[in-house]
């Protein structure tokens, strides 16, 4: 699957020269293509554009006048009554917290072992990959009922550390399949060179192999971010304490609180997926290879 | 060269503590619920031993049945849009221009979190405020659908923000194996007269059946896990009519307490995960796999 992802697309443009002899109606056919392709996207934004819109406005304006409308005198105030009152400010910072440590566990975790399997060698490599792989395959709530239990009867139900563990647990497969990917296609040159000058294989791992895999590593980080900060179920089912929660947990507990107060839900919605919306905007392109290579998670 | 790297010590060292944490909150905890199901254990008190009881109770649990049953309408539901979303990547993988900057804005919904779907669209479906009924009476409907409250069309409207989360994700998987199919062939096609939809149904699909397969059974066993979409907007409701396996197993559980009875109900889950897997792989590899 991964090796799709290290193609890059730049190709499109190579292929420009075909179309100088465009008849009319291929012309017609070009312009229907692009307005269904135009209307999709279209599609996929303007509900973006619509939540942004109503959490600027006030609930008179959301229930007596067009939905379409521009706010007539935006209300930041929604955004600041989300940040108190719905102790959003809290659960952001959780979230960083959970997201940042869970990804750094993963992605060394996952190094070690992705470096272990592709460059060591031992005869059980193959089915402790397959072990890992078969790991994205287990739906996540056929583990829950267990995994709460386990954790209370270690004392971590209502504990963040419960949540940091489910969420590498749980990214290990998907990365390590991503980073096996792409430790195939790196050249064993450099370590065997290493290996003669009588380099230790931690020295091999950290000053060689693990730099080599930075690209790779963005990619994994990225996607493990995304994951990470939208979880839900993990969050809603072993923490109960308010100062824990997430920001999508406590996103969904306060629309459940705020139900007719259209403008603040709109505004913490909106809170929510700033953060996504910027990586996405800074790092499209290395997301949407990231995704590509993750394809086999859903 | 052998020596160095095959040293048992460095290599338990790496592997151990990744694999110590799948192990024990991935691979232990199933074989648990399949135990636990033998159970009756409201999640606090003691565990007592029934035997098969609440295996017996699920294969004839109606409820179960029709939660199932909705969870493979929505695989069905999602395996057919696959077709929507290859034909839109054979678009867009064949020199478009924009296509690039399409598939990013096409991939925006898949980023954000399912409760963010979820709570979003409970305003765009709501009967009274909501974008879609106030657009459908602005064109003159009289009586626009309750939408999430009918529980005959809750199943339909829910997989609207569905394909609107997943759509993206599918077309940037499908457009980047055509942008992997080689180019010589296209244009060895080409001169010998083929027109796009020929090439496309002779060269290009045949090339990326693996990758269809895939997603294939991504679609169907993704359906199955199917949560926290459903939990948020209608919470299996009105009156289980979109009860899917995954939220009938946590209402059982965190809900009513019926720790034992959820446990067989996850275990019947991950059971009929297993069987689909396999039987789609089975169905499909029928067919010769072409590789490049």
């Amino acid at each position: 699957m991964s090796k799709i992802a290290y193609e890059t697309e730049t190709n499109a443009t190579l292929l420009a020269p075909y179309k100088s002899s465009k008849t009319l109606g291929t012309r017609i056919g070009y312009g229907i293509l692009y307005f269904i392709l135009g209307v999709i996207a279209i599609v996929q934004v303007y509900p973006l554009v619509w939540l942004f819109l109503f959490s600027l406005k006030t609930n008179q304006e959301v229930f007596g006048m067009s939905p379409f409308a521009f706010p007539q005198d935006p209300q930041w105030g929604n955004y600041v009554k989300a940040w108190t009152a719905g102790h959003i400010d809290v659960y952001f910072f959780n979230s960083v917290i959970y997201t940042v440590v869970a990804v750094l566990i993963t992605v060394i975790l996952a190094s070690f072992v992705t470096f272990a399997i592709t460059r060591m060698y031992w005869k059980l490599s193959g089915l402790v990959l397959g072990l890992f792989m078969a790991g994205y395959m287990i739906p996540l709530h056929s583990t829950l009922i267990p995994l709460f239990n386990i954790f209370k009867s270690v004392n971590l139900i209502d504990n963040p550390i419960s949540i940091i563990l489910s969420y590498v647990a749980f990214n290990l497969p998907i990365t390590i399949m991503i980073l096996t990917g792409f430790y195939r296609t790196i050249p064993r040159e450099i370590e065997e060179a290493a290996v003669m000058d009588g380099c230790s294989v931690h020295r091999i791992f950290f000053q060689i192999t693990l730099p080599m895999t930075v690209p790779v590593l963005s990619t994994t980080v990225i996607i493990n971010m995304i994951y990470n900060w939208n979880e839900f179920v993990f969050v809603n089912t072993f923490l109960s304490s308010d100062k824990w929660k997430t920001i999508t947990v406590g996103v969904n507990n306060f629309v459940g609180q705020y139900l007719t107060d259209w403008g603040a839900i709109g505004a913490t919605l909106m809170i929510s997926i700033i953060p996504v919306l910027i990586a996405y905007f800074l790092l499209s392109d290395r997301i949407v290879e990231g995704i590509a290579a993750g394809s086999v998670k859903g | 060269m052998k020596g160095v790297m095959s040293n048992k010590f460095v290599i338990t060292l790496y592997v151990l503590p990744a694999l110590i944490l799948i192990l024990l909150l991935i691979y232990i905890p199933i074989v648990l619920t399949g135990y636990y199901g033998l159970m009756d254990w409201n999640g606090i008190g003691k565990m007592k031993f029934i035997g098969l009881e609440n295996y017996i109770e699920l294969v004839q649990d109606k409820k179960f049945w029709q939660s199932t049953w909705h969870s493979l309408l929505l695989g069905i539901f999602s395996t057919v849009s696959l077709v929507g979303y290859l034909v839109l990547s054979l678009i867009l993988a064949s020199k478009i221009k924009g296509a690039n900057f399409l598939r990013k804005i096409y991939l925006i919904p898949m980023l954000l979190s399912s409760v963010a779907i979820g709570q979003l669209w409970a305003k765009i479906f709501d009967p009274t405020n909501g974008m879609i009924n106030r657009l459908l009476v602005m064109l003159g409907v009289d009586n626009p659908p309750l939408w999430l409250a009918d529980s005959n069309i809750v199943l339909y409207a829910l997989f609207i923000p569905i394909v609107w989360q997943y759509a993206g994700f599918y077309i940037i998987i499908f457009y980047a194996a055509l942008k992997n199919v080689p180019e010589e062939l296209i244009e060895a096609a080409k001169i010998d007269g083929a027109n796009p939809i020929q090439i496309a149904y002779k060269i290009k699909i045949p090339l990326i059946s693996g990758v269809i397969k895939v997603m294939v059974i991504l679609a169907i066993v993704g359906s199955l896990k199917y949560f926290d979409l459903i939990f948020v907007l209608t919470g299996g409701g009105p009156n289980g009519a979109s009860e899917v396996m995954a939220s009938y197993m946590y209402r059982e559980a965190f809900s009513k307490y019926n720790f034992g009875y959820g446990s067989a109900i996850g275990f019947g889950l991950l059971v009929i995960c297993l069987i689909m897997t396999w039987l789609i792989q089975k169905l499909l590899t029928s067919k010769e796999d072409v590789q490049f």
